[in-house]
């Protein structure tokens, strides 16, 4: 396999948001804005592509009956570094996320391609792997954001559409669900078509 | 180089050799970014100091520490002092009703008691809903000119004097609380 399928792949056939419906908690929480879900989707990837070369590098001093807790000592560490950092240098991004940067180490897409990927395949492979799934994820989440930002606050990235509040439930929790919900439908529905 | 096998040994060995690597990376990382967040933080207080006081050449004092009851920490009062005399204070007050906890709000008054302006420092209120207490009382709810000793700084919903934030009525009667609490530190303070 070659470093660009590798990146596609993890962008449109596995997609972690529309295709594999992984990592729920972070993709509906914290999507109320488009900047938002792109700075989640961004430190997601970050730490995917830092922990698939770990894992991948360390694959063989680590005994199958102890991996998942390996596995997770080092995702762990790669948020709380990536936590660290953005307390330091990133002040505004720290209060608009806030939780739900420690919350990454029990995001299922990274221990999934812990699992699924980088035990498996080479350090450089992986790498591919993290950028592919992890530009996967920020564009679902980015996407997902702006919609829910255009249709419940009428702005994109902070700058106004046009006057007025939008309808505040799409930035409510059922507004992630319903965006999601057509977004997956229309995603799916592209794919059959080019079957 | 083959996997290696699931002994008692080599589980042990291999846990604790990661666990000793991600602790000297976490240290290494701690110890690097210790002092940008220290100065991030003492940067953002000096700065909300600086903005919610109405007169911008007033000097800061050494802060003091007022209790009220019913609460358990302190409330932090920095005084504003002009040629030695007292013009208004930051309050560093703060509430634990809030939708999602503890709210943190920087409050400036001059030494009526009259509310100059405001800084959110710590909140954890919905995204879209009660996070926008940082521009609301600036605009429907507008808080500012207005002193808690002639104005009710409770919602109107409640009977008071200032709009709550639409569809988020209980980050509105925090947020209003902890500047009530602000005032009446503050009042506390003069009357020693």
């Amino acid at each position: 396999m070659n470093g660009m399928k590798i990146i596609l792949n993890g962008i449109i056939k596995e997609n972690p948001t529309f295709a594999l419906l992984l990592g729920m908690c972070p993709t509906l929480a914290t999507t109320t804005s488009a900047s938002n879900g792109m700075a989640m989707g961004l430190c997601t990837m970050f730490v995917l592509m830092c922990s698939n070369m770990a894992i991948s590098a360390i694959k063989n001093v680590v005994p199958d009956k102890v991996r998942i807790p390996a596995f997770i000592v080092v995702i762990a560490a790669f948020v709380s570094i990536l936590q660290l950092i953005i307390k330091a240098f990133l002040p505004a991004l720290d209060s608009s996320l806030g939780i739900f940067i420690p919350l990454i180490v029990v995001n299922c897409i990274i221990l999934g391609r812990a699992e699924a990927f980088a035990s498996k395949n080479n350090v450089i492979n992986s790498l591919f792997d993290g950028i592919g799934i992890g530009l996967g994820f920020t564009i679902a989440l980015t996407l997902l954001g702006s919609l829910r930002e255009i249709l419940g606050a009428g702005s994109i990235f902070g700058v106004n559409l046009w006057n007025g509040d939008g309808m505040l439930l799409f930035i409510l929790p059922p507004g992630a669900f319903i965006v999601l919900g057509y977004l997956i439908a229309i995603v799916n529905n592209i794919k059959e078509k080019k079957k | 180089m083959a996997k290696l096998e699931s002994s008692m040994k080599n589980m042990v060995m291999s846990l604790t050799f990661i666990s000793l690597a991600a602790s000297a990376l976490l240290a290494g990382a701690y110890a690097l970014t210790k002092d940008p967040i220290e100065k991030t933080q003492l940067a953002n207080k000096e700065q909300a100091i600086k903005d919610v006081l109405s007169d911008k050449d007033a000097k800061v004092e050494q802060p003091v520490e007022i209790t009220l009851d019913g609460y358990a920490l302190p409330f932090v009062i920095y005084p504003a002092t002009k040629n030695g005399e007292i013009v208004g204070a930051a309050v560093e007050t703060y509430n634990d009703e809030g939708y999602g906890g503890r709210i943190k709000i920087m409050v400036g008054m001059d030494k009526e008691g009259t509310i100059s302006e405001y800084s959110i420092l710590e909140t954890s209120e919905t995204p879209g809903l009660g996070a926008k207490a940082g521009e609301w009382f600036h605009a429907k709810g507008d808080i500012r000119k207005k002193n808690p000793a002639t104005i009710k700084f409770v919602v109107t919903k409640d009977g008071g004097d200032i709009e709550a934030i639409t569809a988020s009525t209980i980050t509105s009667r925090a947020f209003l609380k902890a500047v009530q609490c602000a005032y009446d530190a503050f009042m506390k303070s003069q009357n020693k």
